[in-house]
C-alpha cells in the first residue's frame, strides 16, 4: 500500500533515523536514472512546484488587481500588458499551476477522507488528475489562441 | 525552535484544508462568472469587484490564500532549506511578500467601501 505522508511525518521520520548512529555508515547508492517516480509521486511533486509558482504570482496578481480598478486607462494598460507574449507565457504557466494545484488538491482532500488510498485506486486518481488537467489546458489554449 | 514555525501541529493541517475548500469554491465562482460575463470592460469589472458580496468574498479569499501560502511555503522551506540562517531569511522573505500583498489588497478592497 502506498501511504501518503505529510511533510511533517517525513521530516520527523527523517530526524528519527538520522539520530541513530547506524545510518551514518549505511552505504547510499541512488542511481537517479533508474528511479522512476510513480504517477502519484509526479502529481505530488507537481503540486509543490505549482504551489510555489502560485505563491510567486501573488504580488503580480495584487498589482494587476490594483491597476485594473484604479482607472479606465490603467485597466486598458493592464490588459495590453497581459497581451505581451512574455506575459502570455507566464499566464499559461500560472493557469497550469492553478489547474494542477486545484485538481491535485481535490485529490488530497479525498485522500484525507480515506477515498482512493489503496495503491490501485490512488494510481487511477493520479492519472485522472493528469488527464483532466491536460484536457483543461488544451481547452484553455484553444480558447486563447483561436 | 518550534516557535519560529509560527503554526505547528494539527492546526496548520486543518487551516490548509479549510482554506483549500473555500478557495476551490471561490475559483469555481470566478470561472463561472467570467464564462457568463462575455466581452465586458472596465466599468463592469469595477462594479463587479466592488459589489459588497464580492468585496467580502474576495477579502475572505485573500485571507485564505495568505494562510494557505504561508503553510505551503513553510513546509517547502522546512523540507529543502536546512541551514538555520538561510531558513530564517527564507521565512522572512515569504512573510514580507505575504503581509505586504495582504495589506495592499485590504487597502484596495476597503477604499472601495469608503468611497
Amino acid at each position: 500500500m502506498y501511504v501518503q505522508l505529510s511533510s511533517h511525518t517525513r521530516r520527523y521520520a527523517g530526524t528519527a533515523i538520522k539520530d541513530t548512529k547506524l545510518t551514518d555508515k549505511r552505504p547510499v547508492y541512488l542511481n537517479l536514472f533508474k528511479i522512476r517516480l510513480p504517477t502519484t509521486g509526479i502529481v505530488s511533486f507537481a503540486h509543490r512546484v505549482s504551489g510555489a509558482l502560485l505563491f510567486l504570482a501573488i504580488p503580480l496578481c495584487v498589482y494587476l488587481l490594483d491597476r485594473s480598478v484604479s482607472s479606465e486607462q490603467a485597466f486598458e494598460q493592464s490588459v495590453r500588458f497581459m497581451q505581451h507574449p512574455v506575459m502570455q507565457i507566464t499566464l499559461l504557466i500560472l493557469v497550469w499551476s492553478l489547474v494542477h494545484h486545484f485538481l491535485a488538491g481535490i485529490r488530497y482532500l479525498l485522500l484525507d477522507f480515506d477515498i482512493a488510498v489503496e495503491k490501485a485506486s490512488s494510481n487511477i486518481s493520479a492519472w485522472t488528475v493528469l488527464i483532466a488537467e491536460l484536457l483543461i489546458m488544451l481547452a484553455y489554449v484553444g480558447i486563447v489562441l483561436l | 525552535m518550534s516557535s519560529v514555525y509560527v503554526l505547528h501541529g494539527l492546526r496548520p493541517w486543518l487551516i490548509q484544508r479549510i482554506s483549500a475548500v473555500y478557495m476551490a469554491l471561490f475559483v469555481v465562482y470566478i470561472v463561472v462568472t467570467l464564462a457568463m460575463a462575455g466581452d465586458t470592460g472596465y466599468q463592469q469589472w469595477h462594479d463587479w469587484l466592488f459589489h459588497p458580496v464580492n468585496v467580502v468574498a474576495v477579502g475572505l479569499f485573500v485571507i485564505a490564500l495568505l494562510l494557505h501560502a504561508w503553510i505551503g511555503m513553510r513546509d517547502i522551506i522546512l523540507d529543502y532549506v536546512h541551514n538555520t540562517l538561510l531558513r530564517m531569511v527564507a521565512f522572512t522573505l515569504v512573510i514580507v511578500v505575504l503581509i505586504s500583498s495582504g495589506l495592499w489588497s485590504a487597502k484596495l478592497l476597503l477604499l472601495s467601501v469608503a468611497m
